[in-house]
C-alpha cells in the first residue's frame, strides 16, 4: 500500500495497528471518563493503571513498526504500461506504448553501430560556454577560459586526464557550482543566472552517483519526477520506463541502500532521464558498470541521439569513439580541441605500429620504447601490459627501419602490426599522457 | 519556495522510516512517564535514604506543580541535547552522503531545501513534545490531580518553541560547516552559551530558557505571578532566534560547494 506516493505499509502491519487504535481509543475514552468523574470514586490506583494501559498501547505502535514494519511491502512487480513520448516537455501527455523491454541486445547493438550524423555541427548549440574560469579556493584553477559548443541533438564526449576540469564544467553546467568567470547558456539560459530554469530542463548525473539509502530505486524517481513537477499517471509511466531503459525493473523495489555501485549509477542515469529533459549531462555515467552494463548504457545514449542532447564525460576512449558525434579533449581547464571523431582522427592522428611481446618481456619493451623515441621518424614510443605504441612520421621509414630495432633490441615478440589510428591515439599525442597509451 | 512540499514530504518519512521519529517519540514519552513519577516517590526516596537526618532537610513537594517542574528539567535538558542530535547531520549528511547534490541538481532552490528540514525538525519534535506531554498529563492526572488542558497546551507550545530553537541554531551550524561533529559541537556550546547568559535576568527574558518560568506558571495554573511582559519577550526572542538561525543558514549554504 502507497502512502503519500513515497510509502509503503506492510498490509499484516496495518491488520494488527488498526484493532490496536480501536482499543487504544477505548480505553482513552475509559479512562477519561474516570478521571473527569466529579466524586473522585475511582482510586488513585485504577487511574495509575489506566495511565499504565495508555501508556503501553502508546509504545505498541513503534514497537510493532520495528518489528514487522521494517519488512518491505509486497513488491508491485507488475510492469505497469510504458510511456515514453518522446524527448518533448515533461507536462506533455504521455503517449502510451509498451514498456521497454530490459537488456534489449538487438536494439542495443543497432543504437550503438547506427551512422553518426555529420550534419549534427550545423545545428544550433544545445550548450556553449564561453571563456569559463573556475578558481577554487586556494587558488587551484581548474577551467582556464573555457570555450565549448555542443550541438543540439547530439552525443557529445568531454576528454581530458584526472584534473582536466571535465567534472567542474559540467557542474557548472548544471548549476551546482559558480565560475569564477565567464559565461555558460545551457538549454538557452544561463544557469549562473536561472540555475532553477536550467536544471529544469537538464537531467544530470553525477560522478559515483550516490541515492537515499532508506528509499527503494522507485521512490528515488519518484521523488525527481515530483521534483520537475511531474506526478499521477504520467510519472509512473516515465518512471518504469526509465527503469526498463537501464535494465533496473526487477530491483525497482529494494530499498537502494542494498545497491551495488553499478545498480547506483543504473539509477542515476534512470534519475537523469525520468522527466524527459531537452539536455542530459553525464559525469562518467559507464564507471562502475560492468561490461555487459556498460554496453547497453552506451547503447541507450547512442538511442537518445538527435532526440536530446547528451554531454558526457568518460576517461574510456573506446566508448567515447563508440558512441560520440563530436568530442572535445580538455586539458589543465583548457579546451585542447574540438571536433568530429573522423577530423579528429584526419587532423592529428598520425600512423600506428603495435608491436605485442612475449609475456614476461615487458622490461625489454620498456628500452626499446626508449631507443624508438631518440629516432627522427618517431613522434611517440609507450609501452604498456606487453604492448608497445610507436607513432610515428614517415611510413615508409617505419615499415623499413621498425623491425630491425625490435630485432636489434631482442625482444621476444608475439605480432608487429601497422594499426588503425585511435581517438586514444590521438587523445594521448594532444595530452601528452603517454604512461597511458595501450 | 520550488520544491518545498514535496521535500518536506521526504524529510518526514525520512524521519520516520529512518526511525529518528519513533525513537524520539519513545524518548519523550519515557521523560514524560517518569517525571511525574520522580515528583510522587522522590520525596519517600529521600526519607528512606536519609533516614534520622530527614528531618532536617527540606524535602521538595510530592505535587503537580512539581511534576512539571521535573518534567521541564527532563526535557529542558535530555530534549535539548535530543532537539541538538536531530539538527546535527540535516545538512551535514547529506553532504557527507552525496544526496544533497542529487537533491539540488533538481529544479530545487537551496532555500527550499533548507527549510523543508527546518519544518520537518519542528513537526517531528512537536509531535514528540506532545507524546510526552500527554502522557506526563496523564499520569499527573493519576497521581495528583487533574491538571489544566489550557495551561499543559502552553506548556507544550513554550517547551516545543525552546527545544526548535536549539535545534535550528544547530542546523545553521550543520548548513555552515557541513560536518556533524562541528554541528553537534556547536550546538552544544549554544545550549550552554545561552542558559549561562540567561542567569542575568535582563538577557534571560529574551532567550528560550525565559520561557520556562511562565510555562510552569500557565501549566500549574499559577497565573497570578504571571508576568505578560516576560512571557512576550521570551516567545519573541526565540522566534527571532529561529528566523536567525534560518537566514544564517541559508547564507552559508548558497556559498557551499556540494
Amino acid at each position: 500500500m502507497k502512502i503519500n506516493g513515497l510509502d509503503t505499509i506492510n498490509p499484516a502491519l496495518l491488520a494488527l495497528l488498526i484493532p490496536v487504535a480501536v482499543i487504544e481509543i477505548g480505553l482513552l475514552l475509559l479512562a477519561a471518563r474516570d478521571l473527569l468523574r466529579e466524586d473522585r470514586r475511582v482510586r488513585g490506583d485504577s487511574k495509575a493503571m489506566w495511565a499504565v494501559i495508555i501508556v503501553f498501547f502508546n509504545l505498541i505502535g513503534p514497537v510493532l513498526y520495528f518489528l514487522i514494519g521494517r519488512q518491505d511491502g509486497p513488491a508491485d512487480t507488475t510492469p505497469g504500461p510504458g510511456a515514453m513520448p518522446g524527448w518533448g516537455s515533461p507536462h506533455d501527455p504521455p503517449i502510451v506504448v509498451p514498456p521497454a523491454p530490459e537488456r534489449a541486445p538487438d536494439a542495443v547493438r543497432a543504437a550503438l553501430d547506427a551512422p553518426r550524423a555529420n550534419r549534427l555541427p550545423d545545428a544550433p548549440p544545445a550548450i556553449v560556454v564561453e571563456r569559463l574560469v573556475r578558481r577554487y579556493p586556494g587558488g587551484v584553477l581548474a577551467l582556464d577560459g573555457l570555450e565549448l559548443s555542443v550541438p543540439a541533438g547530439s552525443v557529445f564526449g568531454l576528454l581530458g586526464p584526472n584534473g582536466a576540469g571535465k567534472t567542474t564544467c559540467l557542474r557548472l553546467l548544471a548549476g551546482l557550482t559558480h565560475p569564477t568567470a565567464g559565461r555558460a547558456i545551457v538549454a538557452g539560459l544561463d544557469p549562473a543566472v536561472d540555475p532553477l530554469g536550467v536544471r529544469g530542463r537538464l537531467g544530470y548525473l553525477e560522478q559515483d552517483p550516490r541515492a537515499y539509502t532508506w528509499m527503494t530505486g522507485r521512490e528515488q524517481l519518484r521523488l525527481v519526477g515530483q521534483l520537475h513537477g511531474l506526478g499521477g499517471a504520467a510519472l509512473e509511466a516515465s518512471i518504469d520506463d526509465a527503469l526498463g531503459r537501464v535494465a533496473l525493473r526487477d530491483a525497482a523495489d529494494r530499498r537502494a541502500g542494498g545497491y551495488s555501485g553499478g545498480m547506483r549509477q543504473r539509477l542515476g542515469i534512470a534519475g537523469a532521464l525520468v522527466h524527459r529533459p531537452p539536455v542530459i549531462i553525464l559525469d562518467e555515467p559507464v564507471s562502475a558498470l560492468d561490461p555487459e552494463g556498460r554496453r547497453d548504457v552506451l547503447g541507450l545514449i547512442a538511442s537518445l541521439r538527435g532526440e536530446t542532447t547528451v554531454l558526457f564525460s568518460s576517461h574510456v576512449l573506446g566508448d567515447v569513439e563508440r558512441i560520440c558525434d563530436r568530442v572535445a579533449i580538455l586539458d589543465h581547464g583548457r579546451l585542447v580541441v574540438e571536433g568530429s571523431i573522423e577530423e579528429l582522427l584526419d587532423r592529428y592522428a598520425q600512423p600506428v605500429w603495435r608491436i605485442e611481446a612475449e609475456p614476461g618481456e615487458d622490461a625489454a619493451l620498456d628500452v626499446l620504447a626508449g631507443r624508438l623515441r631518440l629516432l627522427p621518424w618517431v613522434t611517440a614510443a609507450a609501452a604498456e601490459h606487453g604492448l608497445l605504441t610507436v607513432a610515428v612520421s614517415d611510413t615508409g621509414v617505419a615499415a623499413r627501419e621498425l623491425l630491425p630495432a625490435v630485432v636489434a633490441a631482442g625482444v621476444a615478440v608475439v605480432s608487429v602490426a601497422r594499426a588503425r589510428p585511435t581517438l586514444e591515439d590521438v587523445f594521448l599525442r594532444l595530452t601528452g599522457e603517454r604512461e597511458v597509451a595501450a | 519556495m520550488t520544491g518545498f512540499a514535496v521535500l518536506l514530504r521526504k524529510e518526514l518519512t525520512e524521519a520516520w522510516r529512518t526511525r529518528r521519529l519513533p525513537l524520539l517519540a519513545i524518548m519523550f514519552v519515557l521523560i514524560g512517564l517518569i517525571s511525574p513519577l520522580t515528583a510522587k516517590f522522590l520525596p519517600d526516596i529521600l526519607k528512606a535514604a536519609l533516614g534520622d537526618q530527614a528531618g532536617s532537610i527540606p524535602l521538595p513537594a510530592a505535587d503537580a506543580a512539581q511534576a512539571v517542574l521535573q518534567l521541564q528539567k527532563n526535557l529542558g535538558q535530555l530534549g535539548a541535547l535530543a532537539a541538538i542530535a536531530l539538527a546535527m547531520g540535516a545538512v551535514a549528511g547529506e553532504l557527507d552522503k552525496g544526496t544533497a547534490a542529487l537533491v539540488l541538481a533538481q529544479p530545487v532552490g537551496r532555500s527550499a531545501f533548507l527549510a523543508a528540514k527546518l519544518v520537518a525538525i519542528g513537526v517531528v519534535l512537536a509531535i514528540a513534545t506532545a507524546l510526552g506531554i500527554a502522557v506526563a498529563w496523564v499520569y499527573t492526572a493519576v497521581l495528583f490531580e487533574l491538571p489544566s488542558v489550557g495551561g499543559w497546551l502552553a506548556l507544550w507550545g513554550l517547551t516545543w518553541l525552546a527545544l526548535f530553537a536549539y535545534a535550528a541554531l544547530t542546523l545553521w551550524a550543520s548548513a555552515a560547516t557541513g560536518s556533524t561533529t562541528a554541528a553537534a559541537g556547536l550546538g552544544f556550546v549554544a545550549l550552554i552559551g545561552l542558559s549561562l547568559a540567561a542567569v542575568v535576568p535582563a538577557v534571560e527574558r529574551l532567550l528560550p530558557a525565559g520561557l520556562s518560568g511562565p510555562a510552569a506558571q500557565l501549566a500549574t495554573g499559577a497565573t497570578t505571578d504571571l508576568d505578560p511582559a516576560k512571557l512576550a519577550t521570551a516567545v519573541g526572542g526565540s522566534v527571532v532566534l529561529i528566523a536567525l538561525a534560518a537566514v544564517g543558514a541559508s547564507v552559508a549554504f548558497r556559498r557551499r560547494e556540494l
